[in-house]
This record gives C-alpha cells, structure tokens and sequence, in this order.
C-alpha cells in the first residue's frame, strides 16, 4: 500500500515544528511515506456554498496528483488540511453531477472519481503502528505532565469526516497515553478557538480561544496537544495579551502532538524545534525535566 | 441575377507600411471586432502594422523577452480563450485578438535593502496571494510556460527559492494577473521573490567576491587609465589583435600568453 | 427590539435565494436555541444564531444588512451537528456571507491587516479568512 503525504502550507513556514517532529516520528516508528512532489494549498476551509464549485478545484487537484502518484492513500497533519481534503473527496466520490463539472473544468488533469483515501497522521499511527507498539519504542514517557487532547473543531465535524465520533477523542488519548502522559479529559477539547476570526480582532481579544484555556486551567490541565496550526496559535501564542487583559489567569502551553510524541520516541529535541512554540511551553518541559535541548 | 464583381485587389501603401509581395496570399484577421485582410506567416504584431496600427505602447523587444504585446485571441467558433505574445505568434485565419498591453495589477513598494530571506514580508506585502484557489488559469495563460499557480502555491508555503527558480521565465507581461479570480499579481510578487532569492538566499559565488575586491583594492586602475588615454587607431588595433579563448575550449584548458593581468 | 412582520420587509424570494446556496430549508427551524447555546462567537454576535434562523426564515435580508453575525460565525459546524432538525446552520450562515460578498464587497481589506499581523498569523488563517471574509 503507498500512502502519500499531504504537507499542507503552513507545516513548511509557521508550523514546521508540527511537520518535523512528526516526520521524524514516523521514522522512528518505521514508517514509510512519500511527500507528494507537487501540491498546491487546499483553500484550508471547504466551500459550504451549494453552487459554489470552483473553490473545491484546490484540495480536488491535490487529491489528482495523489491519483497520479498511484498513492492508496493520502494522509495530512494538519486538520484544517484534513477537512477540506477529506470533504472534497466525499463530494468527489458521492455527487456525481458536481464530480463531472469539476473534472470538466479541469481539463488539464486527469479525471478524478474519489479513489484515493483521505486520512489524518492519527489515524495512520493507529493503523500501521497500534499504540502498544509505541508504548513499547517510548524511551523518554512523558510521566506526570497532565495533558489533554484538543481536537478543536476540523478533526470531527462534520461527522461523516470526523476522525471519530462527536464527543469521543480515543485516538489522541490513546497515543498520549502510550507515550506516558497523563491525560486529564475537559469539557472544551471539541469547543472552537475562534478559528480564523483572529485576522480580524486585536491580539487577545479572542474569547473562544480564552474560554478553552479557562476550562484547561480549572481542570487542572498543565498543557494541551493539538494537530491544527491556527488552534496552537489562537491558543498558545496569544496567552500573554489574554492575560494582561485578564481574560485567563493561569498560562496553559500548547503542542502539536507530534512534538510530544516524538520526544517521547527519544528524537533529537533540536527537531521538534520547541523554540516555536510559545515560551511558556518550553519553561513547561524545562520544569518537568524534559530534555528540550540536545 | 447578381453581379459578379472583380475582388478589390488589395491596395498596399507605401512607405512605413509593409509592402504585400507579388501573389502573396492574404487571410481575414479580427483586431476588435473589426476585420482586416492581412499576410500570412506575419507575426500578430507585423499584421497589426501591416493593417495600419502603429504601436506607442503594447511593443518592445519585438524578440519575445520584453513581454510588452501579450495579446489574447480567440478563434472563430471556438470557446477557447488562446494567449501569446503579439511579436512572436503568427497570424491565422479567421483570428479574434486583442492586444492588452496593460493590466492594471497592484505593486507594493518596499526597500530590498530591508527585507530578508523570510518569506513573511512577501506574505505582508501581498497578502492577497492567500486568495488564489488553484483554478490554474493563470497558467493556462503564460505565454511563456511558467507554472504560475505552483509558484504561488509555493510563495503560500514559503518556499522562496522554489518560487524563484519556477517562475525564473516570467517576462512580466501580465497575462496571469488579467485572469486571477484572486485579483493577485502574480507577476510582480514572482518578480520580488526573484530579488530575495538573488539577494538573500542565492549563495555568493566566491570568485565574484574576489573579483569585486580587486577592483576595489585599485588593482586594475592603472590598466584602465591607459586604455582611456589610448587614441583610437591604438585602442583598435589592441582590439582586434586581443587573444580570444577558443570557442568550445575546455574549463581551465586555456591560458593567455599575456599573463601580467590575470 | 420589535421586528415588524410585513409586506415590506417579508421576502420569498429571498428566502428561496438562502435556501438556494446554502441547500438547506430554513423553514426546518423550530427556534429551540440550541445553535445559540452552542455557538462559541455568539457573546460577540450582534443578533444571536437563533434569530438570525428566524429571520432566514421570514426573508427578511434588509434587518441582516448591518448585523455582524454571520460574519463572526468561525464556520465551527457547533451548531449544525447538534440542530435537532438537522439544519446545516453553518451553511446558512454561508449563505449569508456570500449574498454580500458576491455584490464584489469584501468585509475586511487583506491590504488595511497590519504587516506585523501577517507575518506572524499561520498561513491557514489568511487563507481561511480572505475565502469567508472577501469576494
């Protein structure tokens, strides 16, 4: 089976902690997958006009050069690169009115018709590894940081895209468990951080994203692991403004899972490149004893 | 009953017009909506002339590199929009063209002296980049075969030096922008792109940093204080007695026999 | 603040124009709140999810000019998995957004967004945001 790796634009300027860490990750773990050569930005939210086809052209020729590449499979990071993908494939396989006019419009790609599968690096670790396996290659367990998934919205609505079920948030618990957390579930892990809102509000005057904070902090929860670049920013880069406005009165950090995972697996720290992060994060890791540095 | 007439022959001016010659065979032509019978195997440009147009603006090089005269045209039944340069496409009949010198394309200023190899001021000063949604029309338009809508794609990653060597054949004609549903300049963002990538990303090459020391260390004014005071019979004659490399002579092989001024 | 329900401001057609492009019935709407409730912006809403439902389904566009709304609708889908009627509320909201922004009228102008706010934002919240708030 070839899979396909969708990077998505913001894992090579803004987020290249979420795409190296992961792939490191991956290698660690043994597994194979191929970036594609060729790909263009895939709109990073899915049209929701009903006449509206020409913003499905972009993740539609991601999808094509997939296909090209003969891919089974093409898996993302990113989850607002998840959705759109994941969407346009639905269209694509089930509307077969919209599915011809799209091809037609694209007349210099090949037609496309759904074939190849959408999945998220989650589902993949799940699939070709198993968290007992990761469980058994952790050299690093992250004990005693308390953790929990934020899923955000793009990993699960809507439902027939989702990962997994509204309200269930199995497979990022799953990993963080296997690489020794603990995982503290709240009541916010699916609640919107505002999304991309924030082009057009000062700095921390995002409440979404604070009221998520809030809920970490009251339960107890030291950092949260997401998979979604505009979440860790509305979430972790902008604590400092909340604060001073005294929206949140406690900083939780926030990772991309895949830097947690990936320190966990022993990689080298240089690579999950934490320096990205907020520096609350890092202070974080520095207080458990985690190794943060090479 | 109709009468048959004689077909007007065709009247040739003189002058600075091009002259037709003798049995050539002439097709219809449509510049605007209005039709002109023009010489085959002429450039959209010459068949322009030819008709009478004369060019102020919209023509340059007339060698397919100042990307002055894009001109868009379509054939006479078809659907298909077809894009060129008006210097280098010949005429064929029953062609529907216009020539558009000029889009009107937003330029955002900036000192380069400033900027760095971050992409984010690229992403600043044209945020409108982030509106493209891969239809790919632009290029479908490039009469020059640069894959605009990967260069862009690759500016919204941040990979300037990708972006630099894909659009490395732009010649800034403006097509792309003319059919943007994003409204992006592409042309002018590549152009800014190609300039970090020059100035901050591109290696030095070493011996041009050595070269451009010598010169500044004077090593070469003394040489070039002669040759200016040279009278012209003397400055010819270096000229045409100067050693040459050989033509295809192998990296390194050649040396000059006159050594003072390596 | 009292709504008037007349001639003037009821609109079929416009009704059938938001029922059109978002593919959704509007008229499904039973007023129960529960987008409201789970709206994550509606605190900066002029006009909460629930009413603008409301007044979808009357046609009334003319009351929607000026309310911020669906313009601060983060397109979370909160509400449309959980309408009990099964509405894809975001799509309405979609709806809404693109009757502006197909009249060629941009909510905010990518080139008035300070130059510090680029260059720091995620690629993915200029792409996402000029795609919901510019034609």
């Amino acid at each position: 089976m070839k899979i396909s790796y969708y990077p998505g634009c913001t894992l090579k300027l803004k987020a290249k902690n979420l795409e190296l860490a992961a792939l490191a990750s991956l290698q660690a773990l043994g597994i194979d997958v191929e970036e594609m050569d060729r790909w263009n930005c895939c709109g990073a939210v899915y049209s929701l006009t009903d006449d509206d086809l020409i913003h499905h052209i972009g993740p539609v020729r991601n999808l094509v050069r997939a296909k090209e590449r003969g891919a089974d499979k093409l898996v993302t990071l990113c989850s607002m690169c998840y959705n759109t993908l994941a969407r346009a494939n639905q269209l694509m396989k089930t509307d077969t009115v919209k599915r011809d006019t799209i091809n037609r419009f694209m007349d210099d790609e090949i037609d496309y018709f759904g074939e190849v599968e959408v999945i998220h690096y989650l589902t993949l670790l799940e699939e070709q590894v198993g968290w007992d396996k990761i469980k058994e290659k952790v050299t690093a367990p992250l004990t005693d940081l308390k953790v929990a998934p934020y899923y955000g919205c793009t990993l699960q609505r809507p439902q027939d895209v989702g990962i997994e079920p509204m309200g269930s948030f199995r497979l990022m618990t799953g990993l963080l468990e296997a690489i020794g957390a603990t995982v503290v579930p709240f009541n916010s892990a699916d609640k919107c951080c505002g999304s991309y809102q924030v082009i057009n509000a000062p700095a921390g005057d995002n409440d979404a994203a604070a009221n998520v904070i809030n809920a970490a902090a009251s339960a107890g929860i030291e950092a949260l692991a997401t998979s979604c670049p505009l979440c860790e920013y509305n979430l972790g880069k902008q604590q400092d403004q909340f604060m001073a406005k005294g929206k949140i009165t406690a900083n939780v950090p926030t990772f991309y899972f895949t830097q947690l995972l990936a320190m966990a697996l022993g990689v080298n720290p240089e690579v999950c490149h934490f320096e990205l992060n907020d520096m609350k994060a890092v202070q974080l890791l520095e207080a458990k004893k985690f190794q943060v540095a090479a | 009953m109709c009468e048959i007439t004689k077909q007007p022959e065709i009247k040739v001016a003189t002058g600075d017009r091009a002259i037709l010659p003798e049995g050539a065979k002439t097709i219809p032509i449509f510049v605007m909506g209005k039709k002109y019978d023009v010489p085959e195997t002429l450039t959209i440009m010459k068949a322009m002339e030819f008709a009478g147009f004369k060019f102020l603006r919209g023509a340059g090089c007339r060698g397919g590199i100042c990307g002055a005269c894009p001109t868009v045209f379509r054939m006479a039944g078809d659907y298909k929009l077809h894009f060129g340069l008006a210097c280098q496409t010949v005429v064929e009949a029953n062609m529907y063209l216009a020539q558009i010198p000029f889009f009107p394309a937003n330029r955002a200023s900036y000192n380069i002296e400033e900027m760095s190899a971050a992409a984010d001021a690229i992403h600043a000063l044209y945020p409108e980049i982030f509106r493209c949604v891969a239809c790919n029309l632009c290029t479908k338009a490039c009469p020059m075969e640069v894959k605009v809508m990967d260069y862009i794609a690759a500016l919204k990653q941040g990979q300037i030096d990708k972006a630099a060597r894909i659009s490395f054949d732009c010649i800034q004609c403006g097509l792309c922008a003319s059919r943007c549903m994003g409204e992006i300049p592409q042309y002018h963002v590549a152009q800014l792109a190609r300039r970090i990538f020059g100035k901050f990303i591109q290696p030095r090459f070493e011996h041009l940093v050595s070269r451009v020391k010598e010169i500044e260390s004077g090593k070469y004014d003394q040489m070039l204080d002669e040759l200016t005071k040279m009278d012209h019979e003397t400055l010819k004659k270096k000229y045409v007695e100067r050693e040459r490399e050989p033509d295809l002579s192998s990296l390194g092989a050649w040396k000059p026999k006159e050594t003072q001024y390596l | 603040m009292t709504l008037p329900i007349n001639a003037q401001n009821v609109s079929i057609v416009s009704i059938e124009k938001i029922n059109k492009l978002s593919g959704e019935n509007v008229k499904l709407c039973m007023q129960c709140g529960t987008c409201t409730a789970a709206c994550p912006m509606a605190e900066e809403m002029d006009f909460f999810p629930r009413k603008v439902m409301h007044l979808s389904q009357f046609g009334m566009l003319s009351l929607m000019n000026d309310i911020n709304t669906y313009w601060k609708c983060a397109s979370c889908h909160s509400c449309s998995v959980r309408c009990p009627r099964g509405i894809d509320i975001a799509k309405v909201m979609e709806a809404l957004r693109q009757l502006v922004l197909r009249t060629s009228k941009n909510y905010i102008e990518p080139s008035q967004m300070p130059a510090e706010q680029i260059s720091e934002l995620p690629q993915i919240a200029m792409v996402a945001g000029f795609r919901k708030l510019t034609s």
